[in-house]
């Protein structure tokens, strides 16, 4: 069922939402649609920003600040970086073979059949947190919770960055001695 | 909220605003009088007495300007550039505690614009932010020497990022909060973060020289190499806006280490001062005691720009990746091992 929002008794909370999902949706789609590939990075940005406007109304502070940092302020200045230094221009635009089309739109399938999975399959424990009467919006509390709770799971995401960036150098490294 | 607290808050942020404009505006002329000084000049002194009104001159100048624009497809983001790098540098001054509490009209008055839980990670993030207004404007320009010069910047903000972070992670480690005001209130009298983390200081120091593309790290800017770097097509006030907003960020990084290493508003027997002549006098001498020492820093930049020359692109680079955040890590390790240093007693059996 879709629900229709009463534009007339919106909240300013309900207001800011709609407005930030618009901006979201729309420079998600430009990022998509636009030719150039810097204008495209921009639209990302962009798009990232309103994201973490979406983190603030749900009133965690740090997951937005955080989100701001990683991925506005980090991975997408890198992104511009190679954009900017590569030459994508038209002519020298790699012919891509219909096979890699199709695999795209299978893989793209799949991630959504997963996504989907996961939302519908994921109970929010939140609930639970509201019954203890603590403020999770504190990075306080979430530092305890994400290193006694989640030791394990939080090391294990250190570890999977470590086996990336190692990955990054030896890759990188071997080009040069090609060369 | 009551209307109160929005009347006091907009006053403090329009405040600041204004002291962060004037302050960036005289560094201006302060820069070329400490620059003359230190090579035995005059500097500037036709506008006003002794030159006080050289800003105001330039200021006018600069408006006055032709208007030039490249041929540009992007003209949008060619403007978007230098407004960027403006406001960037004047957001980062919402979360600095300028002063303690003021009693005033029977209510608590506190001199922050907002005491947010995670002022650092603020800080941190518009710094971020702060490489687009260089990047955008840089490539916007449709100048190979532009495009060059704001990767230079560009790759020198990101690098220089990574160990000022790591640096900072030491001084959390050991004031356990990132609220500026939390770390301004424990440094009370003369219990400064510098006298225990000084090696995280100096770090603190060199990576702020880099983040604000000073010398001797301001190689985007290069005429032999760059022309005028990612500048280099901007006039008018356009350009301005690039100039100012170097020095209102460095007014700003002043204000930053002043607070969180040199105790911000502390000084020593503010708690005397509190007893004897009330919180209000304490808390104005606070606040000159914070600007004496943001105006130290800011000496201290010009000092540096004129004493020591300049690094070569790949110096910069090893110095950052390979001498300051190695630095910086084992200064982690050893604040966790001073801060564990009972356990770490206990557990080994002594």
């Amino acid at each position: 069922m879709i629900h229709i929002p009463d534009f007339a008794h919106a909240s300013t909370v309900q207001i800011i939402f709609c407005f930030l999902a618009f901006i979201t949706l729309l420079t998600a789609f430009l990022a998509i649609f636009s030719r150039n590939p810097i204008h495209s990075a921009l639209y990302l940005v962009i798009s990232f920003f309103s994201i973490a406007g979406h983190y603030l109304l749900l009133n965690s502070q740090f997951l937005a600040i955080v989100h701001v940092i990683v991925y506005s302020g980090a991975i997408m200045i890198l992104f511009l970086f190679t954009i900017m230094l590569m030459n994508l221009n038209k002519q020298n635009e790699v012919h891509k073979p219909r096979i890699t089309r199709l695999g795209a739109i299978v893989s793209f399938c799949l991630i959504c059949i997963v996504l989907i999975m996961i939302f519908i399959n994921s109970k929010p424990i939140e609930g639970e947190y509201i019954a203890t009467g603590e403020d999770y919006q504190s990075i306080n509390v979430l530092g305890r919770v994400l290193l006694n709770e989640y030791m394990v799971p939080f090391e294990f995401a250190s570890i999977l960055l470590l086996t990336a960036m190692i990955g990054v150098v030896l890759l990188s490294k071997k080009e040069k001695t090609e060369k | 909220m009551d209307s109160t607290i929005i009347i006091e808050k907009s006053v403090i942020i329009l405040v600041v605003f204004a002291i962060t404009m004037v302050m960036a505006m005289y560094s201006t002329l302060a820069e070329r009088k400490i620059a003359a000084w230190l090579q035995d000049r005059v500097g500037p002194n036709r506008a006003g007495k002794g030159g006080i009104l050289q800003p105001l001159a330039d200021g006018l100048k600069l408006f006055s300007k032709e208007e030039f624009e490249p041929d540009t497809p992007n003209r949008f983001l060619f403007f978007t550039g230098p407004a960027i790098a403006m406001s960037t540098a004047l957001m980062t001054s919402a979360v600095i505690p300028w002063g303690d509490k003021f009693h005033l009209f029977g209510r608590d008055i506190i001199l922050q614009a907002s005491n947010i839980d995670n002022a650092l990670l603020y800080i941190f993030a518009i710094l971020s932010i702060g490489v687009y207004g260089i990047m955008i404007g840089g490539w916007a320009s449709n100048n190979k020497f532009s495009l060059m010069g704001a990767v230079r910047a560009g790759s020198q903000m990101v690098s220089y990022e990574i160990a000022m972070g790591l640096s900072m992670i030491a001084l959390l480690m050991m004031t356990g909060t990132l609220s500026l005001r939390e770390i301004s209130l424990q440094q009370e009298g003369m219990q400064w973060n510098v006298f225990y983390q000084p090696l995280s200081f100096l770090i603190f120091l060199i990576c702020s020289f880099a983040e604000t593309n000073r010398t001797p790290f301001d190689l985007a800017e290069c005429e032999s190499e760059l022309i005028g770097g990612y500048h280099t097509e901007y006039s008018s006030m356009k350009m301005g806006f690039y100039l100012f907003a170097e020095y209102a960020s460095m007014f700003i990084s002043s204000t930053i280490l002043a607070v969180l290493f040199f105790g911000g508003y502390n000084y020593p027997g503010i708690s005397w001062a509190v007893e004897n002549w009330g919180v209000n006098i304490a808390n104005l001498i606070g606040i000159g005691v914070l600007f004496a020492k943001i105006c130290f820093f800011i000496f201290f930049y010009m000092w540096v720009r004129w004493t020591i020359p300049r690094f070569r692109y790949d110096q910069l680079m090893n110095l950052g990746w390979k001498i300051l955040i190695p630095l910086s890590i084992v200064n982690i390790m050893i604040t966790g091992i001073v801060i564990l240093r009972h356990e770490i007693a206990v557990f080994l059996g002594f």
